[in-house]
């Protein structure tokens, strides 16, 4: 990460001229778009009303982080994008999530397929109780892939591609739950990227992790993005301007203000956003 | 106080206490059926004493192994002895109680003596000295003493005579007795004179002697002659005891141990000179026992398996002639001629192996031995009834060790014999492993897959906690319900039916319609599923949420999630569900007697025969086999060591299914063990 030590105005302690990555001029107009969010509502069991109305457009190849204090339906939405929601009992969802242009919430989809090609990265690291190999193996496994050859090739791009083959590949076969915290969430990411999704859901990733951890998991995101479409929930305002290219600020259940990273930390146009940006509230 | 209550030290005791105590209760459980277990096959020595009969005063001579003594209750001078003098043709009986007076004094052991007062309760002690008016007129070292005791009592007797005579006859004549049967008025006349003076003199006569004996170490009683109805010498009624190297045991197939002496080998009833008949004995018992093995072997297993076949060709010719009753459609007559002509070729087969077992028994009934016993019979034992012979006085440590554990040995691989109280006990831990193994191989499965639906598809709600709470009652059931439940309706209503749809040309003796190791293994099953149920639900509620979603947002399905995650991840659980089980189950004895248990099963459940496996036979087992052993037997003194010792295998055998189980789970566990701290 280049910081740029000139004349930088510090928000609630960001670092602006690092916003958006050094491409300030970034617009979603521009952009491919791979998923859009059409009147997305969601009801729990109990009738409360988790998400209001939802409207929206992802970029393509991206990283949109999703902000807001606890329990402003962040979490929630980003599981709408791979039928995370449907496990919980009692959910209702209304609305349409068009991935493809396809909407993912029509009672034709897959839910597998549909989570085959929305891979999801949880807040604390979960990896099964077996080797690093058939931890990332797992997803090949599932489709019936058991060619030796394909495997290995495929553990070996993953592991490379999560930034964990030099830490590991000589103890492939050890079971993954002797790694430390940082290197178990980047199993979990080498194992959601093994099956080539291509959408990337990181719920909190670093939260659970210690600093020198979270720079790599960072670091890892931000090499991730010329592959994949990457959503990322965050509580941490610094971790969102550091590595999203466009920036959600959600508020009990209501998009409030969604824009390229730079403009929402700068210049918000919600007073809300505002609010919540320089430490008022959250 | 009140400080040392409040830090808690008390409570720490308490806890600590009842570890303390449950451990020493446990330790002490083991031990016990440890030690009189084990110590059944230590060859015991056998001794050879002059012993006179306590009521009779013959004496005789008494042959056998002292297997237990004890004081007789509430009588310190008093032991007795269990003596196993086998012999069983000759005295009816195996064992035999002697009793044994305890010499305190060896120079004056005949003042040892049981005196029976009017009181009815008779006192057991040492006469140390008798009195007269207060004087001592004989002590314990008078030679004579015996004598003048006699004579006391004698005289006491008589004057006590006199006195209930008087009563008598005062009684006669002031009315309050109409008859008496020896009393005469004549007799009577002397007395009506001067009747209170007699009276008063008499009685004065009886109370002046005392007697005093030690009724335990260093505690004397003073019994006044005018209680004394009757005294009688205890004598040392087991004296000059040896162990003599010659004497031999003789196990015996039938009618079990023989004590003596040997006398000579006879070959075909002639009389066959020996050098050493010990040795001879020897070399002979070895070829019988090999003899032996061969007939065993031909009657058990070839005759065994022709058997077999002739029932299942017996069984193909019925079920030819059913088909013919059913449709009327005429018997195929080839068919019958295939069973004809198999039946000639056993028939032939059978025929050659009874020519062998006829030379055979000639060869193994050629030779035998004369043994005297104790009361100088003779007795002639054919060798192919003896199991072994041996002279247990004359052994080594080394030997006695060797016999030890060759006794061992018998008791865990033989077969029983003599009514389950000789020989061992194999067939019944056969059957109880192999109930086990197949109650697992039903339970398991059962189990995991109930437990698999109420956990992971149905609807949590108020009818899965019925469900719930109603497996937890059914652990509480009392297993005799399973029972009854297994008897009627595994035995009686599936069985019933399997004989009438499968075996219908076997009726009416059934196939599956009669108590079998299937049926106990499914009664033990329904007994146990509770157990592997709620343990598996345990496990599969403990794996983190996390864990499934992680393989569903990789694409799984929830099988599939199930089956490569989930499960593996619930093993351990599993395992102890399992363990929880066969530690019931190996225990269980009450349902088993209703669904399959006998006191000696004919055959094993597995063997040779076709198929193998035999679902449908009884069998024997271990907790079973304890039980009737134990109370069941008509030969209790020797059935009582091998209570023990079968108890001890019975919780070994349980010891080592739960160990291996317990380490497949560690196993297991070690390796989803980040679990526990995830």
């Amino acid at each position: 990460m280049v910081r740029m030590e000139t004349n930088t105005t510090l928000t609630h302690g960001i670092d602006i001229a690092s916003l958006g990555r050094g491409e300030p001029t970034m617009s979603l107009d521009t952009e491919t778009i791979a998923l859009e969010v059409k009147g997305i509502n969601l009801y729990y069991g109990t009738g409360k009303q988790a998400l209001q109305d939802i409207n929206m457009r992802i970029p393509s190849k991206r990283v949109t982080a999703y902000i807001g204090p606890s329990g402003c339906g962040k979490s929630t939405l980003l599981r709408c994008f791979n039928r995370m929601n449907d496990l919980v009992d009692g959910v209702r969802i209304d609305g349409k999530i068009l991935l493809d242009e396809d909407d993912i919430y029509h009672p034709k989809v897959n839910v597998s397929d549909l989570r085959r090609r929305v891979g999801m990265v949880f807040q604390k690291p979960n990896p099964f109780p077996k080797s690093i190999y058939e931890n990332v193996a797992y997803g090949l496994r599932l489709q019936g892939i058991n060619n030796r050859r394909v495997l290995d090739e495929v553990v070996e791009k993953s592991l490379k591609g999560a930034a964990l083959w030099d830490e590991v590949k000589d103890r492939l076969h050890e079971n993954a739950l002797g790694m430390s915290g940082g290197q178990q969430q980047r199993l979990v990411i080498a194992r959601a990227i093994a099956i080539e999704p291509e959408v990337l859901l990181l719920d909190e990733p670093a939260s659970a992790l210690d600093p020198i951890s979270t720079l790599k998991i960072e670091e890892l995101i931000n090499e991730l993005k010329t592959n994949y479409t990457i959503i990322i929930v965050t509580h941490n305002m610094q971790q969102a301007a550091r590595v999203s290219d466009y920036t959600a600020f959600m508020y009990l259940g209501e998009l409030i203000e969604f824009n390229d990273t730079a403009t929402l930390f700068t210049n918000p146009i919600k007073k809300q956003t505002e609010d919540y940006i320089t430490g008022r509230y959250g | 106080m009140k400080k040392w209550w409040k830090s808690g030290d008390p409570w720490i005791w308490l806890t600590a206490t009842s570890v303390a105590i449950s451990i020493i209760i446990v330790a002490g459980l083991l031990v016990l059926i440890a030690v009189r277990g084990l110590s059944h096959f230590w060859p015991s020595p056998v001794l050879e004493a002059d012993y006179v009969d306590y009521s009779t005063h013959k004496q005789e001579t008494l042959v056998g192994e002292m297997t237990e003594k004890e004081l007789i209750p509430g009588n310190p001078w008093l032991m007795r002895y269990l003596i196993k003098t086998g012999n069983r043709e000759l005295f009816g009986l195996d064992f035999r109680w002697v009793l044994q007076s305890l010499v305190k004094n060896p120079v004056y052991p005949e003042n040892l003596l049981a005196i029976g007062r009017n009181n009815g309760i008779d006192i057991y002690g040492y006469l140390t000295e008798i009195k007269a008016q207060n004087q001592v007129i004989a002590d314990g070292k008078n030679a004579e003493i015996w004598q003048i005791l006699n004579q006391r009592v004698e005289r006491a007797i008589t004057l006590n005579q006199q006195i209930k005579t008087i009563t008598t006859c005062v009684q006669l004549r002031d009315g309050t007795l109409t008859t008496a049967t020896n009393l005469t008025t004549e007799q009577c006349a002397p007395y009506y004179k001067d009747t209170q003076t007699q009276l008063t003199q008499l009685q004065q006569e009886i109370a002046r002697d005392t007697l005093t004996i030690e009724i335990a170490a260093g505690e004397t009683l003073d019994v006044a002659f005018a209680n004394i109805v009757r005294v009688k010498r205890l004598p040392k009624s087991i004296h000059h005891v040896d162990y003599p190297e010659e004497i031999v045991v003789v196990e015996r197939r039938e009618w079990g141990n023989f004590y003596g002496y040997l006398q000579e080998i006879k070959e075909n009833g002639n009389p066959v000179s020996t050098q050493n008949i010990t040795t001879a004995l020897e070399e002979r018992l070895q070829h019988t026992s090999t003899l032996y093995q061969k007939i065993h072997t031909i009657e058990k297993q070839d005759i065994g398996a022709i058997n077999h076949q002739l029932e299942r060709l017996r069984l193909k010719e019925r079920a030819l002639e059913l088909a013919h009753n059913k449709t009327g459609e005429p018997i195929d007559p080839n068919a019958l001629a295939a069973i004809e002509a198999d039946r000639v070729v056993l028939k032939a087969d059978y025929d050659v192996l009874n020519q062998q077992l006829k030379q055979l028994y000639q060869e193994i009934n050629r030779d035998s031995v004369t043994i005297k016993s104790m009361d100088g019979q003779v007795v002639d034992v054919t060798l192919a009834k003896i199991v072994k012979v041996y002279q247990p006085n004359s052994f080594t440590l080394s030997q006695k060790i060797g016999f030890y554990f060759a006794k061992m040995w018998e008791f865990v691989a033989d077969e029983p014999r003599e009514a389950n109280t000789e020989g061992g006990i194999f067939p019944a831990i056969f059957g109880t492993v192999i109930m086990v193994f197949i109650m697992s191989f039903i339970v398991t499965p059962f189990g995991v897959i109930a437990a698999v639906y109420l956990r992971e598809y149905a609807k949590q709600g108020v009818l899965t906690r019925i469900i719930r709470i109603a497996v937890n009652n059914l652990a509480g059931v009392p297993a005799i319900v399973y029972g009854v439940f297994g008897l009627g309706f595994f035995v009686y209503f599936v069985g019933g039916n399997i004989d009438q749809w499968f075996f219908p040309e076997a009726l009416p003796a059934p196939t599956f319609g009669t108590g079998g190791i299937l049926w106990a293994s499914l009664t033990l099953a329904i007994l146990t599923v509770p157990v592997v149920i709620v343990s598996t639900e345990e496990g599969l509620s403990r794996i983190p949420s996390s864990i499934r979603e992680g393989s569903l947002a990789l694409g799984a399905t929830k099988a599939e999630t199930l089956w490569r995650t989930v499960l593996p991840m619930a093993s351990p659980a599993m395992m102890t569900g399992l363990i929880l089980a066969i530690a019931r189950a190996a225990g269980e004895v009450a349902p088993l007697m209703l669904v399959g248990v006998v006191k000696l099963a004919p055959s094993l459940v597995v063997d040779l025969n076709t198929p193998f496996i035999h679902l449908d036979r009884k069998f024997m087992h271990l907790g079973f086999h304890i039980y009737d052993v134990g109370f069941q037997s008509p030969n209790v003194e020797a059935a009582r060591p091998l209570v023990f010792a079968t108890s001890f295998l019975l919780v070994a055998v349980i010891v080592i299914l739960n160990l291996t189980a317990i380490w497949i789970r560690n196993h297991l566990r070690e390796k989803y063990k980040a679990l526990e701290t995830a």
